[in-house]
């Protein structure tokens, strides 16, 4: 153990080009025969988790695989609008592994691991081999060859596309390479099957407890390594485009067995989504956000308007993207976008009958390019808008807010993907590892991609091979320990006896994260949440109300399991943040802004990875990874 | 606007279920879901266990929700899904009936939830290429004409939601089943496999208990995705010319 508890990043020497390959020659292998001989786990079944169990499937490593949804084809993972990026250069425009790497390791603010970002973007090109042979409809040109479209953060046309349903397809590639290896007998698969909770035997993770989500009923499965794919846990925030299932339960009772939890304050707020219409509302949708490309932003310039759009006129209106940054102008990142519908709404001048959202107004881009141009590019986002809020956005103004998308952080891992409990592998989402401190689009399903395919197959195997010839049982004191301790947890929220039930407490808890710790953060706010976040707590766990019991099929307690492990996050995420006491990417303190109210960092003083380490109720202690910068020199960002 | 619900309630797979009117109020702007959940809290305040229903993405593409409203599979509006379907499609004063699927291989769980496995094990039959992880030739090897990829791109949009299914009068599988097929066997990486895999198919289809197609069209029209019943003429005639290049073989 080195730098205060933290583990070694075990990041290879050698030059950074170079590290994956070398790294891989000397990887231990586990060969054909002996591979039967190991079982392995695998929580998830989103991009990251479908990929990595039927890769290992494939090899020949005996696969348990679950995951809470009726089929694995359900996965977030199949919402994912925009595209995947790799660095094949079709376009003859310039793009290597080198440019995407510089513009992800730039896109995160400089705050993830070289290394790690090296290597996402030289497998990025096996990865959309890989989805073409699995019969991955990605958009191609009359030639038959694929097409590209570029994406923001980058001035090439690297982003690989299935119209607005890459990641349907991706997963749905992934998925009939799982469903395979089931009809193989090389994966057996968990539906409606909840992992409870990790069970860790002398700093080693073996196994996992599980709950079936239609009988209640408990299973304990022991492996020889553990696989948590799991998604993110913007959740937190109660409205966000996630699935109304993901949740950070998974994750969060690993970090509450030891593993450590990395810069968890790490969110990403997308700019362009429906803002929410009522109390009820459930979720947040996004909207593509090419959209800026022809719609202009603007609020009224006066308070409290109630005209309607149409009927305020143009010297009344404050577009006010074009006036703060006159040579971006409505194409600013997404976290500049994000921050400033935040003030405008904040000042009274929101739009709509919560006043809670900004105008996207597509009237000029119709008036100049006509009607046909404009559906031809948007129509399906403008009927998707539609069918959701029942206005026309040919005739008016779309209204648009901020919603939370993404997070970047989540559990610690070294450049194996193995956090620092042994055998405990994290991928995609929810580990920390290559986003930083903001993440470019369409990278999310080239991440989980790369760790599923391309690389956990083989640093699972260079940690299984030292493990040849253990036995493993779920039949040890350990694991009836763990399932008993579940098993009480689950007791404790049917017996609190209350009156409210479990949304209205997620509701509160969310709206308290939103305020303080979303778009923007200040101290004094982070600390003011911290303190609604335990009141809202202790409410709940004295007046939350779930009918029904833990033997049946009950939402209810799923959603209070999820919710109660919400609020322990949601006070970290607050932790953290106040101790970043400088801004990067998504992390944006108003204390530290330049004079364009940009993120200022902090290089001297956090150029590092925050990676906190649970010590028993509400306590943690914070471990710091250096971050290096050998390749690229971490610069400011300004779209002025 | 106020509302009066009937819903199909139903303990276990075991127990009989029944229809139970609930009176509700809602904002026009609530989704039908976000309708169900304001009538769930209620419930659940008031010490009656909430309504079960399947739901996650809510927004149109996981392909987890699915009511049958009023006798329609995700209600009145074209080619969207029950999540999608806001309340200011119905008018204030109206009866909602909300059913689950009914088909003799969707068993019933718990009220408006079924059991969809039986689309999965089609998969396994089949619903894939053939390709271990690291075994992909360069993607541009194979040029696909933009005509052929975009067709195949139309099949594979299915969310397996079931709808084709339950609005069948004969509980078919054939819209979701065709589309797989012919998602793959249209693009030149699916063609090794086929013939095998449309008679894999098939077979397990009808093994699973779903019914024939008798050209109703009823699934075309409910499907969220518009899905084409062109696919199950091309599944068919796959079908029968693998049987038949089979008998030839023998």
């Amino acid at each position: 153990m080195s730098r205060n508890g933290l583990p070694g990043s075990a990041v290879p020497g050698g030059p950074l080009a170079q590290k994956w390959t070398d790294h891989r020659d000397h990887l231990r292998l586990v060969a054909p025969n002996n591979r039967r001989k190991f079982e392995v786990i695998v929580v998830g079944s989103g991009l990251a988790g479908a990929s990595c169990a039927a890769s290992l499937g494939e090899a020949g490593y005996r696969v348990k695989c679950f995951c809470y949804q009726d089929s694995p084809r359900r996965a977030h993972s199949i919402a994912a609008q925009g595209g995947i990026n790799a660095a094949k250069n079709y376009r003859n425009d310039g793009d290597s592994v080198f440019r995407l790497f510089y513009d992800t390791i730039k896109g995160g603010d400089f705050r993830s691991r070289e290394a790690n970002v090296h290597r996402l973007a030289e497998v990025s090109v096996e990865i959309i081999d890989q989805a073409v042979a699995q019969g991955v409809p990605f958009a191609r040109e009359y030639g038959g060859l694929l097409d590209n479209r570029s994406f923001g953060g980058a001035q090439v046309a690297r982003t690989f596309y299935a119209r607005g349903q890459t990641g349907q397809q991706l997963l749905l590639g992934a998925y009939q390479a799982l469903e395979r290896q089931i009809c193989a007998g090389a994966v057996e698969m968990f539906p409606r099957s909840e992992m409870l909770e990790l069970v860790v035997e002398d700093g080693r993770a073996t196994g996992i407890i599980v709950r079936n989500l239609l009988t209640g009923e408990w299973s304990r499965h022991a492996g020889h390594a553990v696989v948590l794919a799991t998604g993110g846990y913007v959740n937190v925030y109660y409205l966000s485009t996630n699935a109304k299932g993901c949740n950070v339960t998974a994750i969060w009772r690993a970090h509450r067995r030891g593993a450590f939890f990395a810069n968890p304050c790490y969110t990403q707020i997308h700019p362009t989504c429906i803002p929410a219409s009522e109390e009820f509302q459930s979720k947040l949708t996004l909207m593509s956000e090419s959209l800026r490309n022809d719609g202009r932003i603007w609020v009224p310039k006066a308070e409290g308007e109630t005209r309607r759009a149409r009927d305020i006129p143009e010297d009344e209106r404050d577009y006010y993207l074009e006036r703060k940054y006159p040579s971006f102008g409505n194409l600013v990142p997404r976290d500049v976008a994000s921050r400033n519908a935040k003030a405008v709404v904040d000042e009274g001048r929101g739009v709509g009958v919560l006043a809670n959202g900004v105008y996207l107004d597509f009237a000029d881009a119709i008036a100049r390019q006509g009607r046909d141009r404009v559906e031809e590019k948007y129509g399906n986002l403008f009927e998707m808008y539609e069918r959701i809020t029942g206005e026309n956005p040919y005739q008016v103004p779309m209204r648009i807010f901020p919603a939370p998308h993404y997070s970047m952080g989540g559990l610690w891992v070294d450049y194996n993907l193995m956090s620092n409990l042994d055998g405990l592998f994290v991928l995609g989402e929810a580990n920390f590892s290559d986003h930083g401190a903001n993440r470019l689009g369409a990278s999310a399903l080239m991440q989980g991609l790369a760790d599923g395919y391309f690389i956990a197959p083989y640093t699972i195997a260079n940690y299984l091979a030292g493990h040849l010839g253990e036995t493993i049982s779920a039949d040890s004191a350990a694991f009836a320990a763990v399932e008993s301790e579940t098993r009480e947890r689950v007791e404790r929220l049917l017996a609190v006896g209350g009156t409210q039930p479990v949304d209205v407490f997620h509701r509160k808890l969310g709206k308290a994260v939103w305020d303080e710790c979303g778009m923007s953060r200040n101290a004094a706010g982070l600390q003011r949440a911290m303190g609604v976040i335990g009141e809202v707590r202790d409410e709940f766990w004295s007046d939350l109300k779930i009918v029904g019991t833990g033997a049946e099929l009950n939402a209810s307690l799923e959603r209070a399991g999820r919710v109660a492990d919400f609020f322990e996050l949601a006070e970290l995420m607050c932790i953290d943040g106040l101790r970043r006491d400088e801004s990067c990417g998504g992390h944006f303190r108003e204390e530290h802004q330049t004079e364009e109210g940009e993120a200022l960092r902090d290089d001297e003083e956090f150029s590092h990875v925050s990676a906190w380490e649970m010590k028993g109720a509400g306590e943690w202690v914070e471990h710091r990874e250096p971050l290096e910068f050998t390749a690229v020199v971490p610069t400011q960002r300004s779209y002025k | 606007m106020k509302i009066t619900l009937e819903v199909w309630r139903q303990d276990s797979p075991a127990e009989p279920g029944r229809m139970v009117t609930y009176q509700t109020e809602v904002s026009e702007d609530a989704s039908f879901l976000e309708m169900l959940d304001a009538l769930n809290e209620r419930l659940e305040t008031a010490g009656e266990r909430p309504i079960a229903f399947d739901h996650d993405c809510r927004e149109g593409i996981c392909g987890a929700c699915g009511l049958m409203i009023n006798g329609q599979a995700h209600g009145p509006r074209d080619r969207t899904t029950a999540c999608q379907l806001h309340m200011r499609e119905f008018r204030d004063g109206d009866t909602i009936r909300v059913e689950p699927w009914r088909a003799a291989a969707f068993p019933v769980i718990r009220d408006l939830v079924v059991d969809r496995a039986a689309f999965d094990r089609i998969i396994q039959a089949g619903g894939y290429i053939s390709v271990a992880t690291g075994s992909a030739p360069e993607a541009n090897l194979t040029p696909v004409p933009k005509p052929t990829a975009d067709a195949a791109f139309d099949a594979a949009t299915c969310i397996a939601c079931g709808a084709c299914v339950a609005q069948c009068p004969n509980g078919a599988a054939h819209l979701f089943t065709s589309a797989k097929i012919s998602h793959l066997g249209l693009l030149p990486q699916g063609q090794a496999e086929r013939w095998e895999r449309a008679v894999a198919m098939v077979e397990t289809m009808e093994q699973e208990g779903f019914g024939s197609c008798t050209n109703h069209r009823e699934c075309e029209a409910v499907c969220p995705k518009g899905i084409s019943i062109d696919w199950i003429a091309r599944m068919n005639r796959d079908y029968l010319r693998a049987r038949w290049r089979r008998t030839a073989r023998r």
